[in-house]
């Protein structure tokens, strides 16, 4: 965090922090030593930026939160945040935010012969069969979990 | 070629993506205050809701027909428009933005049906919302055909090239209905006998510019196929910006007014201060409330100049009360106010006047400290004692979406 003088008079002075729209943390290469001066500013790479890591395509990434354990096995818990990618091309086993018949849901898709279903990780529940007459759609392919520990 | 891509229905879309039972059911978008009907699908235009009906005349269509109804949702529909122009701007070099849901694309050496239908799919299947795209040789010829491709095409694209097809094509269009044409002169027109937008291209070119403006001399060049308004890929200056809002109930109290205005006005210095421009005069306007025929009806409104050009929050504040006071008139009910800024030019070109008691420089900074800090912590966490921010006048939103998409509290949550 970097403060800048954002405006000075005799009584006060108001600074702002500058701080990022994105998250940067510095990243080392090599150790991090102590002493001036810092033999480690010329291994400095840019910032990470996690931003980069999690979205491939900005336009068409969206964020929902889930709750429930029915894709429990799958490392998806109850209250994580998912990152949804509409540009990804759903595959076989890709695990997607589905529509059905009026309820989103999140399953894996898995397509045996011709036919599709949505199966859920945790075996206390049962795969859901798509049928013709069933309203379904595919909103986006999951391609991250974002668990909070606090 | 010139294509203009525009999402169908964008508001109703918007809502949508995240509320796919709305699917084939009527949607409609409300104005601020939920006050008139701005955008339908086509299931509620069908029903018959007229664009800018006031939502009580229709209540109980919405009922009988189970409508759905969504206040406005800007950081939603901001946010999704945001979306489609990138994806457009990833498929096409040279793309004006024209409205929040309507983008000009250069289709210069491109193979320009192919590459409309692949961007019609991808911000279909990236974004959800639908869109259509017209494609002709000039602006105005490509809003006929983005028409065209809305009304009657599958997938959207439409084609208006050769002059047969073009000349059909404007048979079939009213004169109202060609861009630029507003309601006052497509009266006149109709009056002396030119209906159709081919009746207006047929016009005798010298007896147009005696009558009427330049542009509709420049418009009926384009419906002839020659390019006169060029892709604007340039930001351009506004020629004014204007806040105003209708209110929740009307007001009389001039006090009421008065904080109202000074919000309105605020708004405008900072949008001038964002665009880095000055204003010369600012207009306050007062509307009494149409719908209510029984009451006595006001519409005032007055126009007063700066002696130098100003964006300064203070100035502009104090010279639209100047004005309130002027037209205020305390016997009338007012549903809706608003300030305009005119005369706009750039920051730099600002010409001091000669008896100029402001210390310009001082304030300037004054300004810019504001904007930052309002700009980090939040709109309007300083203002200006007029606007009283504690008794905020407040807008009637009770069927506001979540916004999805820029909110993390507002994400969609799914049962699973």
């Amino acid at each position: 965090m970097k403060l800048q003088l954002l405006h000075k008079n005799p009584q006060v002075n108001l600074y702002i922090a500058n701080v990022d729209n994105t998250f940067k943390a510095p990243y080392f290469s090599g150790g991090v030593s102590a002493g001036f001066p810092s033999p480690a500013e010329d291994h400095m790479h840019a910032k990470l930026d996690l931003n980069e890591l999690l979205i491939t395509h900005p336009s068409a990434t969206y964020y929902v939160r889930v709750v429930g354990d029915s894709m429990l096995e799958a490392g998806i818990v109850s209250g994580d945040l998912l990152v949804v990618d509409r540009s990804v091309e759903v595959k076989n086993n890709s695990i997607v935010v589905a529509y059905v018949d009026g309820e989103f849901t999140v399953k894996r898709f898995q397509k045996i012969v011709d036919k599709i279903y949505l199966k859920p990780e945790n075996k206390q529940y049962k795969s859901i069969e798509i049928k013709k007459d069933m309203d379904f759609e595919i909103f986006g392919v999951v391609v991250h979990a974002i668990h909070h520990f606090i | 070629m010139i294509g203009l891509a525009d999402c169908n229905n964008f508001y109703a879309s918007c809502e949508r993506v995240f509320n796919p039972k709305l699917k084939n059911k009527p949607v409609i978008v409300l104005s601020n205050n939920d006050g008139c009907v701005i955008a339908r699908s086509n299931e509620a235009k069908l029903l018959g809701v007229k664009m800018g009906e006031p939502a009580f005349k229709i209540k109980s269509l919405i009922k009988n027909h189970d409508i759905a109804v969504f206040s406005t949702n800007f950081a939603l529909y901001g946010d999704f428009s945001d979306r489609v122009m990138s994806i457009l701007k990833s498929e096409i070099e040279n793309v004006e933005v024209y409205s929040i849901d309507e983008a000009f694309l250069d289709f210069q050496g491109i193979d320009y049906l192919t590459r409309a239908e692949y961007i019609i799919q991808k911000v279909k299947k990236w974004t959800g919302i639908p869109i259509s795209i017209g494609i002709a040789p000039t602006k105005v010829l490509a809003k006929l055909a983005n028409t065209i491709a809305k009304k009657y095409t599958k997938k959207g694209v439409f084609l208006l090239d050769s002059p047969q097809l073009i000349n059909r094509a404007l048979s079939f269009f009213s004169v109202d209905e060609l861009w630029g044409i507003g309601s006052r002169y497509a009266k006149r027109l109709k009056y002396c006998g030119i209906n159709t937008a081919l009746d207006f291209r047929n016009t005798d070119r010298k007896w147009l510019r005696k009558n009427f403006s330049i542009n509709t001399v420049h418009l009926q060049k384009e419906l002839h196929g020659k390019s006169i308004y060029d892709l604007q890929l340039q930001k351009v200056r506004k020629k004014n910006i204007c806040t105003s809002r209708s209110f929740f109930e009307d007001i009389s109290k001039y006090s009421r007014l008065k904080q109202a205005i000074s919000q309105f006005a605020n708004n405008c210095a900072v949008k001038l201060r964002k665009e880095k421009s000055c204003c010369s005069c600012v207009t306050v306007f007062l509307r009494t409330n149409f719908f209510k025929q029984d009451k006595k009806q006001y519409f005032p409104a007055i126009t007063l100049n700066f002696s130098t050009p100003t964006n300064d929050s203070m100035e502009i504040v104090s010279m639209a009360n100047m004005a309130l006071k002027k037209i205020y008139k305390k016997e009338y009910n007012y549903k809706k106010a608003g300030v305009i800024v005119q005369n706009i030019i750039p920051e730099d070109y600002v010409q001091m006047s000669l008896f100029d008691q402001i210390n310009r420089k001082s304030r300037r900074k004054i300004m810019s400290s504001i904007d930052k800090i309002n700009l980090l912590m939040g709109r309007d966490k300083i203002y200006l004692a007029s606007q009283s921010a504690s008794n905020k006048i407040k807008m009637k939103q009770q069927k506001l979406s979540p916004c999805y998409t820029t909110r993390f509290s507002d994400v969609l949550k799914i049962n699973i």
